[in-house]
């Protein structure tokens, strides 16, 4: 689903992608690891299509609709209430059964109490949450996180987990992280950047 | 229908943050108004209308570009433009839905600034009022997609106008010309021209603004 040879990106004179290679097959659970600058975000933004290479090429073999992208922002509007975030990104995805599938997710990950609070009042894990609803809503077949567990507290941790789990067989997974154990039993490989 | 769809959903979605937000109109309407209040006294009293028509222009367009610095402050600060480029719609959807609720904001501002204008300076004639909305159009299409050019960078208090003006001058003389001369019809044509000529720029280079 991913293929990328030599793949290399620079910030002006800064080197954060050089000549990488990776191949993701279709159901496969790729870890990403490495230290901090190391270019963890920066080869997700590049597989979202957020990024262009700077050299090398990549194939990610999915339309943008298919992608499900976890930032380290949570990527929803403060001012509106967690319902109406999802209701926006569900329109503008094309999501079938739109309002069923947003109270399942809400419901799923603890959100449905404070779906009509506005997301600026949410605290960090809360927001986390609540991008974890936006990224999972269109169940798009490949997944693209950025360390997904940040912010979560011990519930939080093992919804995400479980939903993982249950994701797993049907998706395709790049997911970078400084925890990979916690994710040992669902990878399929694993990718240090240095 | 999509396309539209999608610009009414994200048309939606920016009036209600302003709604919530209340920090883009408000803010025009007080600069407008101030404006204009500073305008009446520092003109000399047997001064002509043609510096009040003048006046009206720089207020109108200062105004705009007040509200454009800001139409993008929500994506900026939260990053969130990439939430929208990701999604599957075509991304002048966003540079459409954007443009139309900045023109509701910028109409929102001129029905409180041209009576002001009447009461302060001289009365409007429809030449003036047809060139206003000929020129809101240009306006935000224009500032729109500089706006989101200048959202990515740092210093886009100071981008922003630096690239905006001077495509704002044929605005200003269509403008003046239309409410100023006789045969104000050629002026309006000139905005109508602009309007239409910039709006398929900004359409049609919006995607490659908000993506490498």
């Amino acid at each position: 689903m991913i293929r990328a040879r030599r793949l290399s990106r620079r910030f002006g004179q800064k080197r954060v992608l050089e000549r990488l290679d990776l191949d993701l097959e279709e159901g496969g659970f790729l870890v990403v690891t490495g230290p901090n600058g190391s270019g963890k975000t920066t080869l997700l933004r590049l597989c979202a299509g957020l990024l262009a290479p700077t050299g090398g090429e990549l194939r990610v073999e999915i339309d943008r609709g298919g992608i499900g992208f976890l930032a380290h922002e949570p990527l929803v509007y403060r001012e509106l209430s967690a319902l109406e975030n999802l209701e926006l990104f569900g329109r503008l995805y094309r999501v079938p059964e739109r309002r069923e599938r947003t109270g399942m997710l809400l419901e799923r990950f603890g959100l449905w109490n404070v779906r009509n609070e506005r997301a600026g009042s949410f605290s960090r894990g809360m927001l986390q949450r609540l991008a974890l609803c936006r990224t999972f809503l269109h169940e798009p077949e490949l997944l693209l996180l950025d360390e997904p567990f940040n912010a979560l507290d011990a519930e939080g941790t093992e919804l995400l987990a479980r939903e993982l789990e249950e994701l797993r067989p049907e998706r395709t997974f790049l997911v970078a992280t400084h925890d990979p154990e916690r994710l040992s039993p669902l990878t399929t490989g694993s990718l240090t950047l240095a | 229908m999509r396309y539209f769809r999608d610009v009414a959903t994200l048309a939606r979605k920016d009036l209600l943050l302003e709604l919530r937000a209340r920090d883009t109109v408000p803010a025009m309407l007080l600069f407008v108004v101030a404006a204009l209040v500073v305008f009446h006294f520092a003109l000399p009293a047997d001064s002509s209308d043609l510096a009040a028509y003048g006046l009206l222009w720089v207020a109108l367009v200062f105004t705009a570009l007040l509200g454009l610095v800001r139409s993008f402050s929500a994506e900026r600060d939260q990053g969130l433009l990439d939430g929208l480029v990701l999604a599957p719609c075509d991304r002048s959807a966003i540079w459409l839905a954007k443009a139309l609720a900045m023109l509701a904001f910028l109409v929102l501002a001129e029905i409180v600034a041209l009576p002001a204008f009447a009461i302060f300076f001289t009365g409007i004639g429809w030449k003036t009022v047809a060139g206003v909305a000929l020129a809101n159009l240009g306006i935000c299409a224009v500032g729109t997609l500089l706006a989101a050019m200048a959202a990515a960078s740092r210093a886009r208090e100071l981008l922003l106008p630096l690239l905006f003006l001077p495509l704002a001058i044929p605005i200003v003389v269509g403008g003046v010309g239309a409410g100023v001369v006789e045969d104000g019809g050629r002026y309006l044509g000139l905005l109508a021209v602009y309007d239409a000529i910039f709006a398929i720029i900004c359409w049609a280079s919006f995607e490659y603004v908000v993506t490498e």
